[in-house]
């Protein structure tokens, strides 16, 4: 168990990296505190297996230095890191059985029998696999190899953190949330530093206390599931996390209001002087939107076309247009919506404003 | 030109695969295959397709038996999960493909393929190879293929499962513009009820090789005929309980629910019945109305991003929850929710739906 | 009828069927014939029976030759399937190290068998060659010619040059079939690079493994062409093994018949030997899955 440390960190696959635009990973700081479960959340190429892999020891960071409860690591190779890692396929060993796949990292370390059995039978009773420990391993289903390959981590009591890298690419979906759930209960029993690595919403926001959102090398959002769906620290965060994502629209915000399409809106605080030159826009996420008939919205209501309405079963989703911009609005399941002379309300507490992509601090 | 397939069943080895499949597919139609993996999706496809020949029945096109002819006498389209194409032709020639083998003249050939290449947005990158494009370019290209093709069957068979979630969402929303402009006859395989209802068309549920319902998408969802087809069309898991209804009360089996049978379970005959709801209608916040509280314990809880899947536990029940936006609930803490008595499915005991939220169809 | 019926694909399968009957069946027919009769030429033939196959079996010379043969494959396969697997697992996995070595590894089957053959016939002399003479000039008493252990480590030697390349080509391709993370893994697990081997990549070769074994045994049973040129079978009869028995018996002596039975019983010793490596070998990773299988159902 440790808290991690990344400090300055920076990595790039080239020999000689000239501008930003060649670093696979740029500038990152941050602390893994000791017994946090943590998501490392991003679509592929943003990063997020190079930081893994930086973590765990299998690449070197071109920039910067990496420290394990303040003893720095950075030149250590993965076997002196005392790390234990998932990967995206089950890595066991095929000629062994369950049991010995599981004592395989106490034995490498030349633990006592007796002390290895016990650990061994303990691990494999809470992953459910203790009625499998003479079976060879490569009998077994994708979601029960997985399984062994965490065993292998958590039998090490001393491992400082546990990796896991899209570890539930092959597993049946009807069985991820059971896999899912286990991982946290498992989580909060041994208090091990988990990092989790995945490009799918609902894993890292499920597993996960605080998720790391990445977006083309850099870290845009470090916050629980609830700061990542309320307020979005960066464009890419509300478009990336919520199924339809957050709406974008260009606005000019003067105060606490915001003009969208020549229409005024009100905002729920007051906004200062925001950067010159800056792209402003504002997010609304389709949740936080209603319909309603011209002449009948109160408040913040602007007029919109609506060009499709999904019905999605528990919702429905109303594909509005307000002037050039397409906006979702997500409407429930029965209720009416109306077809013509349609307005879209707003609530104004749960606008976030965004210069250049990055949201702006009411009041500052 | 409908495709007919009457009486088909197909065996193989002993086991049986396709049980008694009557469907009529109208020109110009959305057909889903909806159901579980196993569920014979695949086999039926490949019977209509003519890749397998089936053991009973006969597949008519236009009237005409096809039964015994090969794949390549009938005019038909496929587009399969893995990303199939020509790795070595650019996206333009894999377009091209089958025109080529049809022989067609240049001018012609070139109009169609640009056509469709607008249509799927892929006019930008028609020089490329499919490896320097994305996964979710490399599946607009083996769809930009099949529709080319002019073929009057287009088989399409969970085209989207391969790919990462928000391009998913992208490609389901475009889908059904799509197929409106070919006119082909369509037939789209998913294990999700989401993407059948984005889809729109008609819906097939299947079970265990059999169709148990086929009609109208929303209708489909909305009035299931049997417990088989709800449990089928729902995602999460359709929740369950057995009851027993006496007089003016009904009592549940597995978990302590006292209900007035109002609502669903108005004026039917006293005796045993299994109702069903939804997850969205299984609420964590009293909905108003004449909605009853019970007590559960919380299991987990799955956060989509603007959604959290709450999995409880009533009595012997496994019960789940949607709510919308984040709820983190403490595993095995107590939970109240509430059920409405107006939104349920009632289900006698041949599993024959007999009463739901909406005048439900005669049981035929 | 599980597929619509589709009869094409015979006709693919037609150039093979008459490819095969050409040049193994209408011969081995042939070869059948000769060896129930006896002829002295001039296509005259007499009715032998069962006559050359009886004086075969109980022929002493057979029973040298085929002794001769199964130990000279037996070293042939306890030299070079560890030789190939130690050498394979030395060659780089990337870099420019890879085309290099691959190239290298490839050089010597390249060559054809009869110019090996000569290769270290001229290589092994004591008077001009290379290695015959260093020998000699280190004082070594080396001469394949005279000395019958001195031809058969010549023989062994060139063979194991020759052929190891093969078992190396396989095994490698075996490795580098093996995905990143389970080394990966097993560096996290602590494994020691002996167990990596044991538990990684020696079951991920199991396969190619396998096939090597099976092509260096039925090759090396039937060599000819080599130890033919350097020693001729000598000195004496030494290194006359079965396939250049079988040629003096037939071109040397011009015995049709008996050379003829002599051929088939060479063939099915080969066929049931190759048979039963397979499957002992294929049952070898079969039964290890199908006990452990059956304990699954409890």
């Amino acid at each position: 168990m440790a808290r991690i440390t990344l400090e300055g960190l920076a990595h790039s696959y080239l020999p000689a990296p000239r501008g930003p635009e060649d670093f696979a990973l740029k500038q990152l700081d941050h602390v893994w505190e000791d017994g946090g479960a943590y998501a490392l959340l991003g679509p592929s190429g943003c990063g997020k297996t190079t930081l893994l892999n930086i973590i765990s020891g299998l690449i070197r960071p071109t920039r910067g230095e990496i420290r394990f409860d303040g003893q720095d690591v950075t030149d250590l190779p993965p076997e002196q890191r005392n790390i234990a890692q998932v990967f995206q396929f089950p890595v066991i060993y095929d000629t062994m059985t369950v049991y010995e796949n599981l004592a395989f990292p106490l034995c490498n370390r030349r633990m006592a029998p007796r002390a290895v059995d016990a650990r061994v039978r303990e691990i494999a009773e809470m992953l459910d696999l203790g009625s499998e420990l003479r079976r060879k391993a490569r009998n077994l289903t994708a979601d029960a190899k997985q399984k062994i390959s965490l065993g292998r981590g958590l039998v090490r009591a001393d491992v400082a953190a546990i990796l896991f890298d899209e570890p539930l690419t092959v597993i049946d979906p009807h069985l991820k949330w059971l896999l899912r759930s286990q991982l946290k209960h498992l989580h909060r029993r041994f208090d091990f530093t988990m990092i989790y690595v995945t490009h799918d919403q609902t894993e890292a926001l499920t597993f996960a206390d605080k998720v790391v959102v990445m977006y083309e090398g850099e870290v845009v959002q470090v916050g629980t599931p609830d700061e990542l769906f309320e307020r979005p620290a960066h464009t890419f965060v509300g478009y990336f996390i919520g199924s339809p994502g957050m709406n974008i629209l260009p606005a000019e915000i003067s105060g606490d209001r915001a003009r969208i399409e020549g229409h005024e809106l009100p905002l729920g605080a007051a906004y200062g002087r925001l950067p010159a030159g800056a792209r402003v826009e504002i997010g609304i996420r389709p949740e936080f939107l209603s319909l309603a008939r011209a002449g009948e919205a109160a408040g913040a209501a602007v007029p919109a076309t609506i060009r499709a309405v999904e019905d999605v079963g528990r919702y429905r989703i109303a594909r509005t247009r307000i002037g050039e911009h397409e906006v979702a609005v997500v409407a429930p399941e029965d209720g009416e919506i109306p077809s013509d002379g349609a307005c879209v309300v707003f609530d104004p507490q749960r606008i976030n404003v965004y210069a250049d992509g990055h949201r702006v601090q009411e009041g500052g | 030109m409908a495709l007919e397939l009457i009486g088909i069943s197909k065996t193989v080895g002993g086991e049986a695969h396709i049980v008694d499949v009557s469907l009529t597919l109208e020109k110009g139609s959305i057909n889903v295959l909806l159901g579980p993996t196993l569920s014979g999706k695949t086999s039926l496809m490949r019977l209509m397709a003519g890749l397998d020949r089936p053991t009973e029945g006969q597949v008519r096109v236009g009237g005409r038996e096809v039964t015994g002819e090969p794949v390549q006498r009938r005019n038909v389209a496929m587009v399969y999960q893995q990303f199939i194409n020509y790795p070595t032709l650019t996206v333009y020639e894999n377009i091209a493909s089958p025109l080529r083998v049809a022989g067609v003249d240049r001018a012609t050939l070139d109009r169609r393929v640009r056509e469709a290449a607008e249509l799927l947005r892929l006019s930008p990158m028609l020089e490329r190879t499919p490896l320097e494009l994305s996964g979710g370019q490399q599946q607009r290209t083996a769809l930009a293929r099949a529709l080319v093709k002019g073929a009057e069957l287009v088989l399409l068979d969970e085209p989207l499962a391969n790919l990462d979630y928000k391009l998913r969402e992208e490609l389901r929303a475009e889908l059904p513009r799509i197929f409106q402009e070919s006119g082909a006859i369509f037939v789209y395989a998913t294990t999700e009820p989401t993407e059948a209802l984005l889809l729109g068309g008609r819906t097939a549920t299947l079970h265990q090789g059999r169709v148990t319902q086929f009609g109208p998408t929303p209708e489909v969802y909305r009035q299931p005929i049997d417990l088989t087809t709800a449990r089928t069309f729902s995602d999460p898991p359709l929740n369950v309980l057995a009851v027993t209804k006496q007089g003016e009360r009904a009592t549940g089996v597995g978990a302590p629910l006292e209900l007035a049978a109002e609502g669903s379970l108005a004026g039917l005959p006293d005796g045993r019945y299994t109702i069903g709801f939804r997850p969205h209608h299984l609420y964590l916040a009293p909905p108003g109305g004449r909605a009853v509280a019970l007590t559960a314990t919380v299991a987990v809880t799955e956060i989509t991003g603007s959604e959290s899947f709450v999995h409880l536990d009533v009595g012997s029940e496994r019960w789940v929850a949607i709510a919308h936006g984040i709820h983190e609930l403490a595993v095995d803490a107590p939970a109240q929710v509430w059920i409405d008595p107006a939104r349920l499915f009632v289900f006698d005991g041949g599993g024959r739906l007999v009463a739901g939220p909406r005048p439900a169809r005669q049981a035929a | 009828m599980d597929k619509t019926w589709n009869n094409k694909g015979w006709f693919f399968v037609l150039p093979v069927l008459a490819l095969v009957l050409f040049s193994a069946a209408i011969p081995l027919m042939t070869v059948v014939n000769y060896s129930v009769q006896d002829t002295f030429g001039n296509n005259v033939f007499f009715w032998a029976g069962s006559e050359w196959f009886e004086e075969l079996l109980h022929s002493q010379r057979f029973h040298d030759a085929l002794w001769r043969q199964f130990l000279f494959s037996a070293i042939i396969l306890a030299i070079e399937v560890p030789l190939g697997i130690g050498v394979a697992l030395a060659m780089p996995r990337k870099g420019w190290g890879v085309p290099v070595c691959l190239v290298t590894m490839a050089l010597p089957l390249l060559i054809p068998w009869n110019v090996v053959g000569t290769i270290w016939q001229i290589f092994g002399r004591v008077d001009i060659g290379l290695l015959g003479h260093t020998l000699f000039g280190l004082g070594l008493d080396y001469n394949y010619v005279r000395d019958p252990l001195d031809a058969w480590i010549t023989i062994i030697v060139m063979d194991v040059w020759h052929w190891t390349s093969l078992v190396v080509l396989l095994c490698y391709a075996g490795l580098v079939s093996i995905p990143e993370a389970y080394y990966q893994a097993a560096r996290i697990d602590g494994a020691s690079r002996w167990a990596v081997f044991r538990y990684i990549q020696l079951p991920k070769m199991h396969r190619v493994l396998l096939i090597a074994i099976l092509l260096r045994f039925m090759d090396s049973f039937m060599i000819y062409t080599e130890p033919f040129v350097v020693t001729g079978g000598g000195p004496g009869n030494s290194t006359t093994f079965l396939s250049i028995d079988l040629v003096k018996m037939a071109i040397g002596q011009f015995d049709l018949g008996k050379a003829a039975a002599m051929s088939l019983v060479y063939f099915l010793i080969i066929l049931l030997l190759s048979w039963i490596f397979y499957t002992v070998m294929t049952n070898a990773g079969a039964e290890r899955g199908r006990a452990t299988g059956g304990e699954g159902g409890r």
